[in-house]
Parts: C-alpha cells; sequence; structure tokens
C-alpha cells in the first residue's frame, strides 16, 4: 500500500491494539480446556488481529509482521494436531485420548494441564495459518488489481491531453 | 490390530499437514506417496486381520460406544478401502507423472490427501454423525480440486457440483438429526437396535429419506444429471479419482447404511426399480456422447445401477455381488479416465471426431483401453464378467427377471458405446487437422509443455507430443489391479460373500461395536 494511502488515524490505533489481541488469543487458547476459548476462537482471534494490519497497512504490513509463509503455520497445525492423536497411542491408550497433568510452577502456581491443549495449539495455528494464507493468497492479487487500475486511470488521464 | 484401523485416516492427514508445509514439489511429492502407501499398507494388514479374527471396532479418544465415536473396520468397509488406496496411489503416481497437474498449484498434493483422508474415514467410521464429518472433508477437498486450475468452464461446472453436494449434505445432516430425535443416538450400532422399537411408518421415511441423500452422492438415476457434467471438465487425475471413488462412496454409505440399520423394511422394488433406470438412462446418455471423458461419465452412472441393483435384492448372493462389482469398478473405471488423460496429453483433444489412428501412434495406450473396456463390458475372462455373472446368478435366483434382463441388454449397449470409442480413437486414419485451441485443464497444459501457441506437435499432422512414461506406468499399474481382480476372483468373491453374510446378520457388527 502506498504511504499516502494509509489513514494515521487507523494505522496508530491497530498498531496500539495489535499485541493486546494476540495475548487475548493466546488466553482463549490457554483457558479453553473449561471455560469458552479454545484453538478456534484464539486461531480466530489471532487472525482477526493481522486482518486488522493488513486493513491499515496492506500486505506487506503483514508480511513484516509474519515474516514466514503462512503455509508453515497451516501445515504444522495439522501435523501437531494429528501427532498428539497418535501420541496418547504411543503412550499406551487410545487414538485422541487424553492425559492430564498437575504441576506446580513457581510464579503460576499450581496449573492444570491436559493433553488436549497440544491438539487445540494445532487447531489455533490451523486457524491463524489459514486467515494469513487468505490474506496472502487473495489480498495481495486484491491489491494488485487495484493498483493497476489506479495506474490505468492515471495513464488514460494524462494520454487524453497530449 | 486395533492400531491399524485408524493408521488410514492418520497417515494421509499428517502427510497434508506436511505438504502445506513443505515448499519443495519433489518433497511433497515424496510424502504424499509415502503416506498414502503407508495408509495402504495399514489397510491391508488390518484386512488380513479381519478376515482372520471377525470386525474390529476402535473408541476413539477412549470414550466407548455408544456415547464415543467409534472406527469400525469390518470386511466390507477394509475390502472397498483397500481396492480404493490402491487406486488413489495409482493415481497419485500419474499427476506426478503428467505435467501440469501438482505444479499449478501447490496446494494439489494436501487436498489430495485430505481427500484420501476423508474416503478412509467415510469407510470406517461407525457413526452416523462422524460419516456426514468424514465425507464433508472429502468433498471440501474435492470442491477446490475439481476448478484447480480456475478456467472458465471449470468454475461454471464446478458450481453445479458444488451446489447440488451442498444441498445434499444438508439434507443429510437433517436426516440424521431426525434418526437422533427419533432414537437418541447416532452410533450406528446402537441405532440399529433402537430403529426397532421405532414406529413402521417413521422408520421406513427414515430409510428412504437416506436413501435418496445417499442417492444424490452416488449419482442414481434421476439424481445424477450433475456428474457428466460436472466431471469431464477437471484435470483428468482428478477426475479419474472422483470417478472411481466418490460415488463408490456413496455406494457403499448406502448399502451400509440400507443394510446396517434398516433390514427389515427394505426398500427393495424402489431400489430395483431405480437401479433399472439408472442403468439404461446412463448407458443411452454414454451413446449420444462422442467424447472420451463424457462417455465414460455416463458409464460411471450407468455401472452404480448395477451396484443398487445388487443391493435392492436383499440377498446374501446379491449384495456380494454389488460388493464385488464396486471393489472391480474403483480400479476399471479409474484406468479408463486416466488412459483418456493419456490420449488427451498426446493428442490435445479427447473429442472422438478428431482422433483417430492411435492404435499406431499410441499402441501402449490403445492396449490399456482395450483391456479396461473389456473389461468394463463384462466380457470374459476379464474382472466385469465375473462381477455381472455373480449379480445376474443373484437376480435369476430371486427370481428378478425384469431387472436381470435389463442388466443384460445395458451390458451390450456398454460394450457398443465402448466400440464406439476403440473405432473412433484407436481405429481408423490419422487425422491430419490440427489440434484446436485447448478446451480442458489438461490439454491446456499438453499445450503449456510444448510452448504457448504452438498447438500443432512438431514432427508434422498426425504425430503425437510424447505422453511422459510415469503416465504410462502408473495406468498400467491400474490396469494390473483390474486383472488382478480377475485371477483372483473366487477369493475375492467369497470375501465379498462373507463381507454380505456380515452385514445382513448385523450381529458380528454389533457385537464387535457394543461390547468393547
Amino acid at each position: 500500500m502506498r504511504p499516502e494511502d494509509r489513514s494515521l488515524i487507523l494505522d496508530t490505533c491497530v498498531r496500539a491494539v495489535f499485541h493486546t489481541i494476540l495475548l487475548l488469543s493466546l488466553y482463549l487458547l490457554l483457558s479453553g480446556h473449561n471455560q469458552p476459548g479454545g484453538g478456534f476462537v484464539g486461531g480466530l482471534v489471532a487472525g482477526a488481529a493481522f486482518v486488522l494490519r493488513y486493513v491499515a497497512g496492506g500486505a506487506d504490513e503483514v508480511h513484516r509482521m509474519a515474516p514466514f509463509r503462512p503455509q508453515l503455520l497451516l501445515g504444522s497445525g495439522v501435523v501437531l494436531a494429528a501427532l498428539t492423536g497418535v501420541g496418547s497411542w504411543l503412550a499406551g491408550g487410545e487414538l485422541l485420548e487424553h492425559g492430564k497433568i498437575d504441576l506446580h510452577l513457581p510464579v503460576l502456581g499450581d496449573v492444570h494441564a491436559s493433553s488436549t491443549l497440544a491438539f487445540d495449539i494445532g487447531v489455533f495455528l490451523v486457524v491463524a495459518g489459514l486467515v494469513l494464507t487468505l490474506l496472502e493468497s487473495l489480498g495481495d492479487v486484491a491489491e494488485t488489481e487495484e493498483q493497476a487500475a489506479a495506474e490505468r486511470e492515471a495513464g488514460a488521464g494524462t494520454g487524453a491531453a497530449p | 490390530m486395533n492400531v491399524l484401523v485408524p493408521l488410514p485416516i492418520v497417515l494421509p492427514l499428517i502427510g497434508a499437514g506436511l505438504c502445506i508445509a513443505l515448499r519443495s514439489l519433489a518433497a511433497q511429492r515424496v510424502v504424499a506417496v509415502a503416506a498414502v502407501t503407508g495408509a495402504l499398507g495399514a489397510a491391508g494388514a488390518a484386512l488380513a486381520g479381519v478376515e482372520r479374527h471377525g470386525p474390529v471396532a476402535v473408541a476413539v479418544g477412549g470414550w466407548p460406544a455408544p456415547r464415543g465415536i467409534v472406527l469400525v473396520g469390518d470386511l466390507l468397509a477394509l475390502l472397498l478401502l483397500v481396492v480404493s488406496l490402491a487406486t488413489v496411489l495409482a493415481v497419485l503416481v500419474y499427476a506426478v507423472g503428467q505435467r501440469g497437474t501438482d505444479e499449478a498449484s501447490g496446494f494439489f498434493h494436501p487436498l489430495y490427501l485430505v481427500l484420501t483422508a476423508g474416503v478412509a474415514a467415510s469407510f470406517l467410521t461407525g457413526d452416523l454423525f462422524n460419516l456426514f464429518v468424514a465425507i464433508e472433508v472429502m468433498l471440501s477437498a474435492s470442491y477446490v480440486l475439481i476448478t484447480l486450475g480456475g478456467r472458465r468452464s471449470q468454475v461454471r461446472s464446478g458450481m453445479t457440483y458444488v451446489v447440488i453436494n451442498l444441498l445434499a449434505s444438508t439434507v443429510l445432516v437433517t436426516v440424521i438429526g431426525l434418526i437422533y430425535a427419533a432414537t437418541g443416538t447416532v452410533n450406528m450400532a446402537d441405532a440399529a437396535l433402537r430403529l426397532d422399537a421405532v414406529p413402521d411408518a417413521v422408520r421406513t421415511s427414515l430409510g428412504v429419506l437416506l436413501l435418496v441423500t445417499f442417492g444424490i452422492k452416488a449419482a442414481i438415476f434421476p439424481l445424477f444429471f450433475w456428474l457428466p457434467d460436472s466431471y469431464p471438465t477437471a484435470p483428468t487425475a482428478v477426475t479419474a479419482v472422483f470417478a472411481g471413488l466418490l460415488t463408490k462412496v456413496g455406494v457403499y454409505t448406502i448399502i451400509r447404511t440400507q443394510g446396517l440399520l434398516f433390514p427389515h423394511d427394505r426398500a427393495s422394488t424402489l431400489i430395483l426399480v431405480l437401479a433399472g433406470l439408472t442403468m439404461v438412462v446412463g448407458v443411452f446418455g454414454a451413446i449420444a456422447q462422442d467424447d472420451i471423458k463424457r462417455i465414460l461419465s455416463f458409464h460411471i452412472v450407468s455401472q452404480i445401477g448395477y451396484m443398487i441393483f445388487g443391493l435392492g435384492l436383499f440377498t446374501v448372493a446379491g449384495l456380494a455381488g454389488a460388493i464385488f462389482f464396486v471393489a472391480h469398478q474403483i480400479p476399471v473405471k479409474t484406468a479408463l479416465f486416466l488412459v483418456g488423460g493419456m490420449v488427451e496429453t498426446g493428442t490435445g483433444t479427447s473429442a472422438l471426431n478428431r482422433l483417430g489412428g492411435l492404435i499406431r501412434t499410441a499402441p501402449a495406450a490403445a492396449a490399456l483401453f482395450l483391456l479396461g473396456a473389456l473389461s468394463l463390458a463384462g466380457l470374459p475372462p476379464f474382472s466385469g464378467f465375473f462381477g455381472k455373472l455373480a449379480l445376474v446368478q443373484a437376480g435369476l435366483a430371486a427370481e428378478a427377471w425384469v431387472i436381470t434382463g435389463v442388466s443384460l441388454f445395458v451390458s451390450i449397449l456398454t460394450l457398443f458405446s465402448m466400440t464406439k470409442i476403440w473405432a473412433g480413437a484407436f481405429w481408423g486414419e490419422q487425422r491430419a487437422e490440427p489440434a484446436p485451441a485447448p478446451r480442458t485443464a489438461d490439454a491446456a497444459g499438453a499445450v503449456a509443455t510444448t510452448g504457448g501457441a504452438a498447438a500443432a506437435p512438431e514432427g508434422g499432422p498426425g504425430a503425437l507430443r510424447p505422453i511422459p512414461r510415469l503416465m504410462t506406468w502408473a495406468t498400467a499399474g491400474l490396469v494390473g489391479v483390474t486383472l488382478f481382480v480377475a485371477v483372483a476372483a473366487q477369493p475375492i468373491y467369497e470375501l465379498s460373500e462373507r463381507a454380505a453374510g456380515e452385514l445382513l446378520d448385523r450381529t458380528a457388527y454389533l457385537e464387535a461395536v457394543l461390547e468393547q
């Protein structure tokens, strides 16, 4: 996106809330086991944070914030989720069976963790990766077409007045 | 044993994840082939175990039936799964060999593997709602695959395909909701027991509703119109695997649900009438076409009629014939589409009036087509003969004279229609006219490889663009599978017979699921 097309107000607001939204998405991911939330919602919220950046700064901005192929996120999420299913097997349970661990961590206190968390993280990665993939494959195209149309218009304008 | 049953679903899914993450096409190909081969191996081993020890059920997540979701491996599911995965593997190799199928988009392999996982899950699941999910997984991958390349004709007919399938899925989930309302369960084994207590009228209407829903997916008359329109526009590898698998998954679900859930009020007459109409309308449609892929697409419909015919008899012999026929159809139909793709790669077209003399220029394609076509038409000693023999014998034993007569009549028309392709494409003089502008994805790919506008192949008129060797070998491998089905017809038929017995008897299946 050209610098003069960016809105200062939108840009500043998005920068202010971006990291908060990402934190919220992590909170939703971790609290999802017994409370509203979970990997899917968390992933959507994280994706929404990137959508905001896209609206404010275009595809380049998203690339700067997530400097890797979004497919990597998508793929590793699927693999992680599938491996969680197989992992419980190797531990002697049924496919996708889950176990729980109660930990006492120094700062956080008692933590009740379930192995479904690993599955949820996989879902989180899939959903966030999917949103980023959509932004990349659809957003880039839309933007280039828009620019091309703007340039054509500008070209026609100068061509009409020789 | 229990470990093997979920593997055909899990391995392709892990492979799909890896394939999306990997950038290199070569690595994607290796992962995809490895995942499908692993799934095939697991399914084969599971079949061997089930053949000896009876059906197995796996409670996913450790939640036992009827509350949890179960995966059930019985003879019917695993036999069809093994044949399907062998076909999936052959088509995958073909797609790697064919220019322009998996190069065009980094998403071909991931989607193909998700499709495979969906097919495997549809065969293995023992839960109605999970069956809906599995079919959706399979279909969502297919929506993208059928429009891969994004050509105008593909998107137009892809829309028909998507809309009709979304409609069918909506009806399906509604019917499953109704079954849940009537019985309080979506576990198939549990529902089978509880449906006995449901009033007759309700049960019959649920059965017919399920038949209609899966009938759309299986392309039974009169709900088949979407198929010949949408299949031929996709890339050959995609059309071939759709032709081989998707409608057969529909047939499998009909056999499974009608056999397991509604064994008492068998909609026998209705199914037999539909079977006859499907056969006749499909084959007449095929005769009216003059394009290899469109002819073959109508034959998919026609052959579905035979499978439904076997089911409609509701005898062990009839069901065994139907199961054997499905197992024979999957590789044969797919192989014929692959040959069609070879012809298109070589000549840039699959229209019969532009082809001719291929027996001299592409002898391998001609030989492979001949083997597949004779098998499809049901000439001895090919696999189609044994399938039709079993069905006709079952029909005569059940004294269903009319439908048996119709099936024999349609066989002759099938042979006639295959002769039409043979005479049009492989015999006769080579056409001197240059290939027209590409109409399909394959032809476009073929042209792209020879350099844009140079539609006429080098070496003068009549010469063919080279057909990649891997495509020929993959097709030959699949034809090999069909010949194996013919050679091993006796043991495979015995397996089908036992699967049919299990299905009609129900006790082994119910015990495996509910008493684990």
